[in-house]
């Protein structure tokens, strides 16, 4: 019986999916404001990739807001697992391909987080991404000599610094008349590394804040004790 | 979109569903976070596909890359982190041998 009205509900939320998808245009947005968006945004924030543009200079706060979740969400997970850490010695070292391919990637992982950070408004990337690829570069020590600690001071320090900068950087566009977040010293240099003013420095903030979060959340799953 | 994309997006589609069908079925914890990291790979290439390169690095950076860590560390974490009810010793990370106990 459990198994009919399961399989009657997947039949209805398949028939309900494709009866919406056969409506819809693909490729022929019913809105305007991506067209109108397309055609301002490289003159108006400096910034060859659009979604960067719209991530931080037409929905800034959108992504302040964002910030905030990921934050309240790393804090909340670090409340849950507790402070209970393995002694060292317990877990068993990694294999030798392990530490010396997590040693050997570690340069190049930090050097292609940051890359995609800062081409973040030049090329498809930006902070959120760069971020992801530091925790993972950090995280990896990590797995392959589980004694190992990463500095939680530390990362709360670049946490808060990162967090605390992208809030006065939308400040400073407040207290010079603009809107908040507002992208400010727009160059006439598109395409150029440094280009669109504020943008990368508002992406390499977000890239910090979610690189040390991240590299925190999963440096305390792995090293924190469980109950059992 | 040409013919041939269009024939790999079939192949993608099928990949996906086939893998996240898999979670459901295999019994092997290790299997199943393996065969779900399959499915926001698969995304991300369709993404790819579909001309969105700035989702598709999210979905593979933090779908297929972090969500995955993430279950392997709760796996690893709950004592459920075994290959084929061996204590094997040739995993990813090593796991306790209080964890298997329970497991």
């Amino acid at each position: 019986m459990r198994n009919l009205t399961g399989l009657l509900f997947a039949g209805g939320l398949g028939f309900m999916l494709l009866a919406i998808a056969s409506g819809l245009d693909f490729g022929a947005p019913p809105m305007l404001v991506g067209g109108a968006i397309q055609a301002a945004a490289p003159q108006e924030t400096g910034a060859t990739n659009i979604v960067t543009s719209v991530v931080l200079g037409y929905r800034g706060i959108d992504t302040l807001g964002e910030l905030s979740i990921l934050f309240a969400a790393a804090a909340s997970a670090g409340l849950v697992l507790g402070r209970r850490h393995t002694t060292a010695g317990t877990l068993t070292e990694g294999g030798f391909v392990l530490k010396h391919g997590g040693a050997m990637l570690f340069p190049l992982l930090l050097t292609i987080g940051f890359y995609i950070i800062f081409h973040g408004h030049l090329t498809p990337g930006g902070g959120f991404q760069g971020g992801v690829i530091l925790a993972a570069a950090f995280f990896l020590p990590l797995l392959a000599r589980p004694g190992a600690r990463l500095h939680h001071g530390m990362l709360s320090v670049i946490e808060g610094f990162a967090g605390s900068s992208f809030i006065l950087i939308g400040l400073a566009a407040l207290s010079e008349g603009e809107a908040f977040l507002q992208p400010m010293l727009v160059q006439d240099a598109l395409g150029q590394l440094v280009s669109a003013g504020t943008l990368p420095l508002l992406y390499l903030a977000v890239g910090l804040k979610v690189g040390a979060e991240l590299a925190g959340l999963l440096s305390h799953l792995a090293q924190t004790e469980s109950e059992v | 979109m040409t013919e041939i994309e269009l024939w790999i997006v079939m192949l993608l589609a099928l990949m996906v569903l086939s893998a996240a069908v898999m979670v459901l079925l295999v019994k092997n914890h290790v299997a199943a976070v393996a065969a779900a990291s399959v499915v926001p790979l698969g995304l991300a290439l369709l993404f790819v596909l579909m001309r969105a390169p700035d989702v598709a690095m999210t979905e593979a950076a933090v779908g297929a890359g972090l969500s995955s860590l993430i279950l392997a560390l709760a796996l690893r974490r709950l004592g459920l982190w075994q290959i084929d009810g061996v204590k094997t010793r040739t995993n990813l990370i090593k796991t306790q041998s209080e964890g298997h106990r329970n497991a």
